[in-house]
């Protein structure tokens, strides 16, 4: 227990310097275009992949499932956007996106640590948790919104390629996505990928930051990052629904 | 001059440093030398303040480091390079983007100066033209040497060198000293070096100090050496067979 509680403190600390003035706004803003690129732009691809798939998968379990003639088929439609909307995007392609950008973050950090890069920047009197991990959550807080809005996109689009194939019509699919439509369920969505990545950024370069030893050691560190970021993410999660849906 | 005065650490019971108190003087290459676990590493960390320590007190020209806050730490950091035992050059970084890093982060200098700069500090450790390579390209030796490079690229005043010899061959390890030597007198530096490597000993060793157990045994220069009669530093320094054949046929 007093482990943890011990972790839960050095993150902390570690956030505390992380949140400082960039020594240098010129030099900060570089690397912060050069991580939407890293944690952004270069995730876009397998994100859109699966949301694209998801959603089709989604809509044609819907299909089999609501086959009474007593319940409208717009309702497919309507089933595919909230569940895409209220989860799948933001949830799911958080748990993705800890596991693509997370291990990056995590063991790109540990391998600066063990080879002695950090200490070289602490030595040249550069806050070394400011400079490498700043850039990372503040570009991960900008763009993965971005992600999450294209992949609700991509999975309705999906999802009515989907359905067309098992013969809901267009007319019916566009109508369930229009119904009953709250603009709050995107803001909900929205809210949750900004913790998530900020959950996703901070503890993967938290992990990174402290890996002592050598590879086999960033290896370790790039797992626990994942996997303490998904369970993180998971519970925040709940907490943002008790809090935000109820 | 940085002087270290009655400097202790330990690391939860164990005592790696105790009491040490020593003069590092500028414009020479002040060697620490030990075994492994010696305690020499650590003492490099405080040094250059990795490590805090428990008791005592360092003065970079008369600057007492504990008396000093954040922004004077970080002001004095950037009067100190140091040569890591890797090079710790950032992989993601060009040889000539390691060596303008320093001087991006903390000076105002146009593109055009620092790229003299730049290299200025290439031709200094031999290699112009090396400009636009990775870290991933370079040799160990070339590594070390554009570490050097970055190490004197804001012309400091103190040079922190850690095992700089390790991982190198014979003929790039004296290419190494020679250059940590001649940058040492050229630009008058309070250097001091960590090795392991009697070579170096030889070679560099203008202020040399034996540590033991966390305890400065023995100090004295290289032409000192040879002739002590403290029997840990002769064991350290004669362990070798060839220093062992070298001390029979009474070299100096």
């Amino acid at each position: 227990m007093l482990k943890y509680i011990k972790e839960i403190g050095r993150y902390f600390i570690l956030m505390k310097k992380v949140f400082s003035f960039p020594e240098k706004k010129d030099i900060f803003f570089k690397q912060l275009f050069n991580e939407f690129e890293k944690v952004g732009l270069s995730s876009l691809s397998i994100v859109l992949i699966i949301s694209f798939f998801v959603g089709g998968v989604v809509t044609i379990q819907q299909a089999i499932n609501i086959d009474d003639p007593l319940i409208p088929k717009y309702l497919i439609g309507f089933v595919t956007r909230d569940a895409l909307i209220l989860e799948f995007s933001p949830t799911m392609i958080a748990l993705i996106l800890a596991g693509k950008v997370g291990s990056n973050i995590a063991s790109e950090i540990g391998s600066m640590r063990i080879s002695e890069q950090i200490d070289a920047l602490e030595i040249m009197g550069i806050n070394s948790a400011s400079y490498l991990v700043l850039p990372k959550i503040i570009a991960s807080i900008l763009f993965f919104p971005i992600l999450v809005i294209l992949s609700i996109f991509i999975g309705i689009f999906g999802g009515w390629i989907g359905g067309i194939s098992i013969g809901v019509t267009t007319a019916d699919f566009v109508l369930g996505l229009q119904t009953e439509f709250s603009p709050f369920y995107v803001s909900y969505s929205l809210i949750k990928t900004v913790v998530f990545a900020f959950l996703i950024t901070s503890i993967s370069a938290f992990y990174g930051y402290f890996t002592k030893g050598g590879a086999l050691e960033v290896g370790k560190s790039s797992t626990t990052a994942v996997v303490n970021s998904s369970i993180l993410i998971l519970i925040f999660n709940f907490i943002i629904t008790e809090l935000l849906l109820t | 001059m940085i002087e270290v005065q009655s400097l202790s650490k330990s690391f939860k019971e164990n005592l790696v440093l105790d009491n040490i108190s020593v003069k590092l003087e500028r414009g020479k290459t002040n060697l620490i030398i030990g075994e492994s676990g010696s305690g020499k590493t650590t003492f490099l960390k405080c040094l250059i303040g990795l490590h805090s320590i428990d008791n005592g007190e360092i003065l970079f020209d008369n600057r007492k480091f504990s008396k000093m806050n954040d922004k004077n730490i970080r002001k004095l950091r950037q009067e100190i390079g140091v040569l890591f035992q890797g090079g710790a050059l950032y992989d993601y970084l060009s040889v000539e983007e390691n060596i303008m890093f320093p001087l991006n982060m903390f000076t105002k200098l146009s593109l055009k100066e620092k790229r003299e700069r730049v290299n200025f500090c290439l031709s200094k450790v031999n290699l112009e033209k090396t400009n636009d390579l990775f870290p991933s390209e370079l040799s160990g030796g070339m590594t070390k040497r554009v570490a050097i490079a970055r190490a004197i690229a804001l012309n400091p005043k103190y040079l922190f060198c850690d095992e700089p010899n390790s991982g190198l061959d014979p003929k790039t390890a004296i290419l190494i000293d020679n250059l940590i030597l001649e940058i040492t007198e050229e630009f008058n530096i309070t250097t001091i070096v960590n090795t392991h490597d009697m070579n170096s000993v030889i070679q560099i060793g203008s202020n040399i100090l034996f540590i033991h157990h966390g305890k400065i045994l023995w100090r004295g220069n290289k032409n000192d050496l040879t002739k002590s009669k403290n029997n840990e530093l002769n064991n350290f320094v004669f362990a070798s067979k060839l220093f062992k054949t070298l001390r029979n046929e009474n070299f100096t």
